[in-house]
């Protein structure tokens, strides 16, 4: 009987942790929805805080490039090498040439944007949960709203916006660095033959396969800024509270940028070519 | 005039106001003690529209601010200025970029006589030449006079100070309390002080509240505080260990 109670009272315990899972899922979609909302509204509504913007143009995008030519760079590289192999293993000697648009459209379709993702979430995405989470746990927050600005308005906002347009600017210029890198291992260093490498990428790889990148860029960058803004504004407990939140934000946005990429991929055409 | 009607907060679990009644007339200095963590600071949050009550309802010169839109708390905040425990100086700006925020905010002022306000209210607070510092240059208690320069620059008509005197030596926290009171003489702000400190609530305070268990359980002048047939009160004012208050 005391068994039976015990199992009784352990699955009533299960469930309860189950129903407060759920609702604080969808508590936290709520919250991430209505911040999503807000920020949307204030990005097209004056005043716009430009200087904010000016800076955070700055932080997300020029100070991302050293982290994205290294990254892109040693991305080709590792991408050239192994169609290399799979074109020498496979199909035979001198076919490895053809490689080249499979480099060029893994790249700028997918390796790339992931990457560039990975990375921002990573150094911009973290930056912005510690500064906004500081903020909160300091009071500073407060002070915003006591001085006339609201902190969506003056934070969030200008950061959403940066990250939207910095993420394709920074993908587009990791496109030619790691095509580039491809490029430089087959063809200056395994000696493939220029001229069908690049007629064969001229003529497979289309602008919109690059296209595809930068759109997924674009949203990678909201995820990053809002995912950051959102554990920012929600850290509490001291430094401990701050660290929670950078932690989860690099966790929360590296894996929603996966999972999105996939969802990307299979919802937006192919080819516009037919 | 404020008035605070049957305002209750929970934060989770901990029911921090539990039916707050309280009314701040216009021009007195109001002292509200308290122990640590007894929601003084969320009480007066509520003021700015900062937090949100579960229940109740505050008047601001007779509007009802609870349930107003952003765009018109803004209008509500343009009465307050506040200093905050911390001093919570934006970390990222220089001082005189901390006083102006408001001021740009909330005036029409040109850039010349933003930056007579700058330096006439950092020399209120007994500060010259740190207009280019950033907070992390500055000590504790210079922290908290730019804090205090902030909430004032802009000529609010009522001001929030948590905590003013806490964090800096007797004599900066006597001046500051000096201040608030010609604040009060010169300027007839309304001044709601939130302070653990007895001799300077004695000092400045129209009238002091104490809050306790979520409510105000005793208001009155500071002679009649001191004279409170109210054990808490008195346990708390003589800073006594033994009493009705738990200490842990």
């Amino acid at each position: 009987m005391q068994i039976w109670n015990f199992t009784l009272l352990n699955l009533k315990m299960i469930n309860q942790s189950r129903y407060s899972l759920l609702f604080s899922f969808f508590q936290e979609l709520g919250e991430v929805g209505s911040l999503v909302g807000k920020t949307l509204r204030n990005i097209f509504r004056k005043p716009w805080e430009k200087n904010i913007f000016i800076q955070q143009l700055e932080e997300v995008g020029v100070r991302s490039l050293p982290v994205v030519s290294l990254t892109a760079a040693f991305g080709g590289l590792v991408f050239g090498l192994q169609t290399y192999i799979g074109f020498h293993r496979f199909i035979g000697h001198g076919s490895e040439a053809y490689g080249g648009p499979i480099i060029s459209l893994g790249l700028s379709k997918e390796l790339i944007p992931i990457l560039v993702g990975l990375m921002v979430s990573g150094r911009v995405g973290s930056a912005i949960a510690a500064e906004i989470g500081t903020m909160k746990i300091t009071e500073q927050i407060d002070a915003l709203y006591s001085l006339g600005a609201d902190p969506n308005r003056y934070l969030v906002a200008p950061r959403t916006l940066a990250c939207f347009i910095m993420l394709p600017c920074l993908t587009l210029y990791g496109d030619i660095i790691g095509i580039a890198a491809g490029y430089f291992y087959n063809v200056v260093l395994m000696g493939v033959n220029h001229f069908i490498y690049f007629e064969n990428t001229l003529l497979y790889l289309e602008i919109w396969d690059v296209i595809t990148g930068l759109i997924k860029a674009a949203f990678f960058g909201i995820i990053i800024a809002i995912v950051g803004c959102w554990q920012g504004l929600k850290a509490e407990g001291g430094a401990e509270g701050v660290g929670k939140a950078t932690t989860r934000t690099v966790v929360i946005a590296s894996i929603s940028i996966i999972i999105l990429n996939f969802l990307l991929s299979k919802a937006l055409p192919g080819t516009l070519s037919g | 005039m404020i008035k605070i009607v049957n305002l209750y907060k929970s934060f989770g679990q901990n029911k921090v106001l539990q039916g707050v009644d309280l009314t701040i007339e216009r021009g007195e200095t109001l002292v509200i003690i308290g122990q640590s963590g007894s929601g003084k600071s969320v009480l007066v949050k509520h003021l700015i529209g900062i937090i949100k009550p579960d229940r109740g309802k505050i008047f601001v010169d007779g509007v009802e601010i609870v349930n107003l839109k952003e765009d018109e708390l803004h209008k509500i905040r343009r009465k307050f200025g506040m200093l905050f425990q911390g001093a919570a100086l934006f970390d990222s700006m220089i001082v005189a970029q901390n006083v102006i925020f408001g001021l740009e905010r909330y005036t029409d002022y040109q850039p010349g006589k933003i930056q007579e306000v700058v330096e006439e209210s950092l020399a209120k607070v007994g500060l010259k030449g740190v207009e280019n510092l950033m907070p992390h240059e500055l000590s504790g208690g210079m922290k908290k006079r730019v804090g205090l320069a902030r909430a004032i620059a802009y000529w609010p008509e009522i001001i929030l100070y948590d905590e003013p005197s806490t964090g800096i030596d007797p004599i900066r926290a006597d001046a500051i309390i000096n201040l608030i009171d010609r604040m009060k003489k010169e300027l007839k702000v309304t001044s709601v002080i939130i302070t653990h400190d007895m001799t300077s609530s004695y000092k400045v305070a129209d009238r002091i509240a104490m809050l306790y268990g979520g409510k105000i359980i005793e208001i009155g002048t500071p002679e009649e505080i001191k004279r409170s047939e109210n054990q808490v009160v008195q346990q708390f004012i003589h800073g006594q260990a033994e009493g009705p208050i738990e200490n842990w």
